[in-house]
């Protein structure tokens, strides 16, 4: 039951924040921002990578304390004394974009670490019954047992845990009143995800609050009530749902976005040509080989977790031995999509991280050349926008975009010629997006080949070729012209109840 | 799908019972008389102690660290309760809780400073062995009588090695895996970043379990006393490595908070056999040692089969 008890009348400010600022060092995350969220609203929050979204929540559920400004929930001043017990007795929970689950524990004990309540004699009787109860009123039909260990589920699943586990209400806790969404949908997929926003409305009408922070501009224009804008860790527009398109929103971010660029890049010929690179099938069977030629940009499509991901793992490893399901002629890069366990070294620079792919190619008489690495760190830095002081940096300095474009860097800055992309955009802003989306073509028309997993049907326009992908299997093969959202979800869908 | 997930893991549970019940089938193959009370309890002797140690190794791999002082902490406790404890048991109980609270300020000092735990714990190695060496410059002392009348018990049926090697697994289990409290504990090893934003303390879960581990190297050093009846500074220095091996063996890993005590206590239990096993096969001592780390490479290998179909099947 997340519905929160005793609401009070819709549209009193819940949480209100003035002028408020922090630095980390010589970063200033947030320079003055002023913001206040209502109870009964949905407040959106957009803005491209490192203006300031995730240090601005870290601030309303207590992990960080700013350095000014005033911060007051249900006109109670709390600035520099919220902790997150406070925090939470007030009501304040929040989703992270980063998942915060234990993966050694099950979702039941999972649910045990976020509620302090769930103890004593049958807690795990009580624990189960509280996931699996608010699992089954936000996402119907989910299909996950509260016993199971969260290391074996797969990234959608795990994000659904999370939310459920937010939502969730103990029996005696402080009733649940604002909920921090930071990027919710990035690992689901659509019809998940529509649940999800379907919730949050339903939370919504009953007093409660979410700001919703999402670089997916629709989701945020059909679900919340208000938008905020943030550049550069200040709000800098607020307005009303309904006074944005989809245009205005992302002009206010700061990046002029052509929507036509992708398609007055479209190659001519609508037949394949060149080399096959890389071709395999899926280990499970199936009648559609995938092949991806010199030059092409191929999409793997589908709902997360049905098998594409193995297959760019497959192809990795045919590329340094033999497999019986894939071939590949070429040197190979991988762009990881969940940075934190297979993408950063997290205990290196930027500059280490981008570098390491080539490594080889920057020796001499077997030793590492420094003035070499590091020319190739800058060069990259430039091209690629990594928003730094200094590529000697930690690579933990950055804001998760920010992170994920080093990761891109690693794999163009390569000697690579097929290079395999999984998923790499989850959480990342529309402009940082923009700009990679033309890297990738540029370099495709310089010869190279690309095999995307995404789950963003958005992606998928960029595309040459995509093959959709079915509980292990492909099912479907789209070639540019005949791609159709309908038909993508046709595909991913098809044969089961729906 | 859950059919497929569960198996790797039956393997991984199932796989410190299965090396125990070979070994204890080759050794019985090999010396049938082993097989009765008295030949469990001559083999099972120094089992209890080596598992106690193996547990309070577990707490500190449940947080991600490594205790490489545990050995020679385990020696300091037997020169404790073979010299003070018999004396002025007042004073050696308070010397004991000393200690256990060093342990927590350790815990506390790793996390504050944010220091290796290898580096600390291998440092207060060797300070755990020079205030050994100083209360008991050569070997001797002599227990106390009551503490060797309960670890020599004699109980029916079943030796009481196995007896109270099996009521700490049970124990620990519950406490550590079946717990609300465990439950915070483990989450820590698994997701510290995760279980701070919950608003827990790390502080006081890593306290608490380099505490649980001084208390086991407690309980592990009075344990090993009682059999031996006399110390020596250096009586269980072995103890550090065996405790890591017994818990990987078990199905722990080193990171991640992933651990089983039944499973840590039965590798203990392995581990203690294989010393009989080589004894059995008359190896002679100088090729023991070598021997029982080649047996070790042999579990640690299967351990490794089990880890990659468990990859292969997510």
């Amino acid at each position: 039951m997340p519905h929160p008890t005793a609401a009070p009348p819709p549209g009193t400010p819940f949480v209100a924040l003035a002028a408020v600022a922090k630095s980390f060092g010589a970063v200033r995350a947030l320079r003055g921002v002023d913001l206040d969220v209502r109870s009964g609203e949905c407040l959106g929050l957009a803005g491209h990578n490192g203006a300031g979204k995730s240090t601005l929540m870290q601030v309303l559920v207590g992990n960080v304390s700013p350095d000014e400004g005033r911060f007051t929930v249900q006109g109670e001043d709390v600035a520099g004394r919220l902790t997150v017990a406070r925090a939470r007795q007030a009501g304040i929970a929040c989703v992270f974009q980063e998942l915060s689950l234990c993966p050694n524990l099950s979702v039941l004990e999972n649910a045990r670490i976020r509620h302090a309540s769930l103890k004593g004699f049958g807690w795990r009787g009580r624990a189960a019954r509280l996931i699996t109860r608010t699992l089954d009123e936000i996402f119907p039909g989910h299909g996950i047992a509260p016993q199971a260990l969260v290391s074996d589920l797969p990234l959608g699943q795990r994000q659904m845990v999370e939310i459920a586990s937010v939502f969730a209400q103990g029996d005696h806790e402080a009733p649940l009143r604002l909920v921090i969404l930071d990027e919710p949908t990035s690992s689901l997929d659509n019809s998940v995800a529509a649940q999800l926003l379907a919730h949050v409305r339903r939370f919504v009408s009953a007093g409660g609050s979410v700001i919703l922070i999402s670089h997916i501009l629709g989701e945020i224009l059909s679900t919340c009530d208000r938008i905020a804008v943030m550049s550069d860790g200040r709000v800098v527009d607020l307005r009303e749902a309904g006074a944005f398109t989809r245009a205005s929103l992302v002009e206010a971010m700061g990046h002029v976005v052509s929507h036509e660029a992708g398609e007055t890049l479209v190659s001519a010929e609508a037949g394949r040509r060149g080399a096959v690179v890389a071709s395999a099938t899926t280990p499970k069977g199936g009648s559609i080989r995938l092949e991806a030629r010199r030059g092409e940009i191929v999409g793997l499509a589908g709902l997360a977790g049905h098998g594409q991901t193995s297959l760019l793992v497959l192809l990795h490893n045919a590329a340094q031995g033999r497999s019986r399901y894939a071939a590949v002629t070429g040197r190979v890069a991988f762009v990881a999509g969940d940075r934190q366990t297979d993408g950063v070294f997290p205990l290196w620079s930027i500059g280490g991280n981008v570098t390491v792919r080539s490594l080889s190619r920057l020796g001499r008489f077997g030793l590492v050349d420094p003035a070499r690495e590091k020319r190739l760190a800058e060069e990259w830095r430039t091209r690629i926008k990594i928003r730094t002081p200094d590529m000697d940096d930690n690579i933990l300095t950055l804001s998760g975009g920010n992170q994920q474009k080093a990761l891109f860097a690693r794999a163009l800055g390569s000697d690579a010629e097929v290079i395999l992309m999984d998923d790499p955009m989850r959480g990342v802003d529309i402009g940082t997006k923009q700009e990679v989306y033309a890297l990738v073509r540029a370099e495709a028309d310089k010869g190279r080949t690309f095999i995307w997993y995404t789950t963003e049907f958005d992606e998928l326009k960029s595309c040459d070729h995509t093959y959709v992908f079915r509980s292990g299997r492909i099912v479907a093969e789209l070639g540019r012209h005949e791609l159709t959202e309908a038909r993508v979800l046709q595909s991913s869908f098809e044969g089961e109840a729906a | 799908m859950t059919g497929a997930l569960a198996n790797p893991r039956l393997l991984r549970a199932l796989l410190p019972p299965v090396s125990l019940i070979l070994l204890l089938a080759v050794i019985f193959t090999i010396q049938p008389r082993a097989m009765s009370y008295l030949g469990l309890n001559l083999m099972l002797n120094l089992a209890l102690p080596i598992a106690l140690a193996t547990i309070a190794q577990l707490c500190v791999i449940a947080v991600n660290d490594l205790d490489l002082s545990i050995g020679a902490f385990v020696s300091l406790v037997a020169c404790i309760g073979a010299t003070i404890l018999p004396e002025n048991p007042a004073l050696g109980l308070a010397a004991l809780a000393g200690c256990i609270a060093v342990y927590a300020a350790l815990g506390a000092l790793i996390h504050w400073r944010n220091l290796p735990a290898i580096v600390v714990t291998l440092g207060m190695s060797f300070v755990w062995l020079g205030a050994a060496v100083l209360l008991l410059p050569s070997p001797g002392g002599s227990a106390p009588a009551w503490l060797s009348a309960v670890v020599k018990l004699r109980t029916p049926a079943i030796p009481f090695a196995i007896l109270a090697s099996a009521l700490l697994a049970l124990l620990v289990h519950l406490f550590l895996m079946r717990s609300s409290l465990g439950v915070v504990l483990r989450g820590a090893g698994g997701n510290p970043q995760a279980v701070r934003r919950a608003g827990w303390s790390l502080l006081k879960t890593k306290m608490a379990m380099y505490a649980l581990c001084g208390f086991f190297g407690c309980l592990s050093g009075l344990c090993l006393v009682g059999l031996t009846t006399s110390a020596d500074a250096n009586i269980a220095l072995r103890y550090t490595l065996l405790s890591i091996a017994g818990v990987i063996l078990g199905g722990g890993e080193f990171t991640g908070g992933r651990v089983s005590p039944i499973g840590a206590v039965i590798g203990a239990l392995t581990l203690t056999l294989a010393g009989s096993l080589l004894t059995f096969l008359r190896i002679s001592p100088d090729w023991q040692i070598g021997a029982q780390g080649a047996i070790l490479i042999l579990v640690l290998a299967l351990r490794a089969l089990v880890n990659r179909t468990e990859r292969r099947a997510a």
